[in-house]
This record gives C-alpha cells, structure tokens and sequence, in this order.
C-alpha cells in the first residue's frame, strides 16, 4: 500500500486553513471535471483530489492523518501503525456511499474504511439500511448487436464489498445475465435483489448495470436510431437502385432514389434498435467513385466529361 | 416473471430496464445514488424532469440520462456550495454537450 500525501494532492501547506483547502479543491475540481476536462487523466486525478479533500475537509480525518507524521512523502510503501485500529476515531456518518468509497485508494480504505453510506445519503438512507441492502452500481459494455438479439453475457464485475468490520473494498462477481431486448445507451438493466445483503433478515439491494456500447466501425446510435453511412455507386446514385444493407437484426435491401447526392440521409422507419415504438435507421448516403486506373475506366470518365454538360460548382452553387 | 432460471446448470439472471420499474422514492433515489429527500425536493422545484411519481410510486423516463444528471448536480452543490437552480443549469449544458459529443461520434472530452 502507497502513502498517499494529501495535501500535496491539493496543493496546500500542512496548515493550511479549512479556507484555503476549500479554495484549493475547488480550483483543482473545476481544472480536473471528468465531464470537461481536456487533461488524459482527469478521472484519476478527480478520484485522488476527491479522496485529498475527503480527509483534510473533515477535521477529525485530518487530524487522525496528521497523527501519522510529517515524515511520509507520497508514493512511499505504508502500512498502518500498529494501533491504528485501537484509537477511538468516529468515522461513521462522514457523507460518502460505498459506490464512492470503493474509488479511493486502499490507503484510504486501510485508514478511514469505517465510513458509511448515511452521512451523504441523510438519515432517511440510514432508515432504508435498516430494511434493505445497498444497491451495487455497475457499468457493462455490450455490442450494438446484444440490442437487437437479447443474449445472455458473462460478466466479471468489479463490485464493492463491506467486510465485517465496515471496510469497503472491491471483489470480483461473476454473473451470466440476460440483456432485454431493445436496450439502449446508458439505460440501467436492473438485477433485482442481486445487491448488497440486507440486515436484519430484510430484502437485499439491487445490482444496475448501466449500458455502454463498444464503439462500432460502421454504425452509430443515437436513443434507439441507427445511424450508417451507406457507399454507393455514381451510377446506383443517378439511376436509382437497389442495394442490400447488413445490419444487426439482418439484411435489408434498401431503395436508393434516382438522382441522390452524396449528404443526402434516407430514412427507413422502425429498423432501428427495437422497442414500442422501435428506432429508425438513418442512412447517410456517400457517392465513391471508381478510381480511374485503368484504360477502360479513364476512357469512362474522358467521355462523360466530354458528353455531358455538368459543372459541379454551378449545380451546387460554390 | 422470475428474476432468474437455470440453463445448463448455469443460473441465467434477468435483467429489467430500470425504466420499466415503478418504485418508492427511496429505492429510486438509492438506484441514482442520492438522499431521497434531495430527490424529492429537485422533482418538485422542476430541476429534476426525467423522473415522475405517480400515486405515491415513482420512476425514471430515462435512466441513464437521469442518473448522470444527479450525479452531476450532486457534485455541483457539494464541490462548490452551489445553488440547485446553477446546478440544474450546469447540468443542462453538460447534457447538451453529450448530445452534441454523441453526434460526432465523440464520447470523450479531448
């Protein structure tokens, strides 16, 4: 286990005031927001700047950290003195669920693991404790494909997990799970009961999984509309055509109008991801031309241009 | 419908959408990783438009999207003492910005 040096995480004195530890993660919150942050690490350091503020935040966490001594530096091998757990420090009601615990660092977990799900949560969580077990949160990554077909996948997940005497870290649990038909990005499949135990004889929590798709190299999804570039022929383009599409829930063939243009988007109602009401596929169509690498093809074109009267940029305005 | 079965002497679980689910406000709150009464209070103050509560049941219209939004606000309020109302704001370009990042086939900041 690595010491971790909070207060260099923040950029702070170690006497810094309760003010300027505020101040402090505010400015690094704000550089290092996941959802903002052009940083390649921002969700790691988010996570470390989480855990700083944490402790130095709350002033019994700091001073049980500061009873560790000045000597450590960040990154050092640590184990906890030897009556760390002996010491009377309260760390129950401190604001973080286990969700949130289970992200920081096993140096947090060894020393503050006591913390509990009912300060952030209020004493109403507190009260449902009582009668249910915690819901675990998950992420799971299918195929677009797993939408349309339903199967039943394997997952490894890395949940969080309470030992006996409250610490939380994170095991492996693996589950094969049937995915609903008709799933779409960032939806939560819901596994009732398949969360945390509850106490007292009462009902477990819930695992949710919440959805992501792998990123696909021909399609993209928007709610439960497939988005393709569809390729075409100059000559299916201005003759009209029809031309065979692969898509998840099989093949489709597709009209192509007379005279489409490149940009142009086709609709093809209800064959996106299935649902009440189901997607469409949107079909966005690019004219490719034959490379003129050989006699033949060059002599194609040379009539063409000589034959027809066109100029792209009159017909198109440029 | 049973939450699970046994294929092959592998037990199979059944996932439902958790926008399938009409639930108490308590359950709901915990699935999007809040306090009840935080949910209660942004629902009714209008910050909060993908949830609905029925005859005392509540549920989710887009579970994804909602989650992600207490989250963030949750965060918002926290990490800068910030108001509901500037959370909720905040939050409502943060969703704009995914709209658009998923147009461009770009999930990522970068």
């Amino acid at each position: 286990m690595k010491f971790q040096d909070y207060y260099e995480v923040l950029g702070v004195a170690r006497d810094a005031s309760a003010e300027q530890i505020k101040k402090a993660f505010r400015k690094l919150a704000r550089k290092y927001h996941p959802d903002v942050s052009k940083e390649t690490d921002a969700e790691a350091r988010m996570q470390a700047i989480n855990e700083a503020h944490t402790v130095l935040s709350d002033p019994e966490r700091r001073a049980a950290y500061d009873r560790l001594g000045q000597d450590w530096h960040g990154g050092e091998d640590f184990r906890p003195p030897p009556d760390w757990g002996k010491q009377q420090f309260d760390f129950s009601g401190r604001g973080l669920s286990p969700d949130e615990a289970a992200q920081f660092s096993d140096f947090f977990s060894q020393l503050f693991g006591g913390t509990h799900a009912a300060g952030g949560f209020g004493a109403h969580s507190g009260r449902r404790r009582q009668r249910h077990g915690e819901d675990h949160h998950a992420q799971v990554v299918l195929d677009i494909e797993d939408a349309f077909t339903g199967p039943t996948r394997q997952l490894a997940l890395r949940l969080p997990q309470r030992d006996a005497q409250g610490r939380v870290s994170n095991a492996t649990r693996t589950l094969n799970v049937r995915i609903p038909v008709g799933v779409r990005e960032g939806q939560v499949i819901r596994l009732a009961g398949q969360g945390a135990p509850g106490s007292g004889g009462q009902p477990p929590g819930d695992l949710l999984l919440e959805v992501r798709f792998r990123p696909h190299d021909r399609l993209r999804v928007d709610g439960r509309d497939l988005h393709l570039t569809l390729p075409v022929a100059p000559w299916e383009a201005a003759l009209g055509a029809v031309v065979v599409v692969d898509l998840p829930g099989g093949r489709l063939k597709v009209r192509i109008p007379r005279g489409a243009q490149s940009g142009q988007q086709l609709k093809v109602r209800g064959r996106g991801i299935p649902g009440s009401p189901p997607g469409d596929l949107l079909l966005a169509l690019q004219v490719v031309l034959p490379a003129a690498d050989t006699a033949q093809a060059q002599a194609l074109y040379e009539t063409m241009a000589r034959e027809l009267a066109f100029d792209p940029r009159r017909t198109t305005g440029s | 419908m049973p939450d699970e079965f046994v294929q092959n002497d592998v037990v199979i679980l059944i996932g439902s959408l958790l926008e399938d689910s009409w639930m108490p406000l308590e359950q709901l709150a915990a699935a999007c990783a809040v306090e009840a009464e935080w949910l209660r209070r942004h629902v009714d103050e209008g910050l909060f438009p993908h949830v609905e509560c029925v005859a005392g049941v509540w549920r989710v219209s887009s579970s994804g999207v909602a989650r992600a939004r207490a989250r963030r606000m949750r965060q918002i309020e926290r990490d800068f003492d910030a108001v509901p109302e500037l959370a909720a704001l905040v939050a409502d370009l943060l969703e704009e910005l995914d709209r658009l990042r998923a147009q461009l086939g770009r999930p990522d900041p970068d």
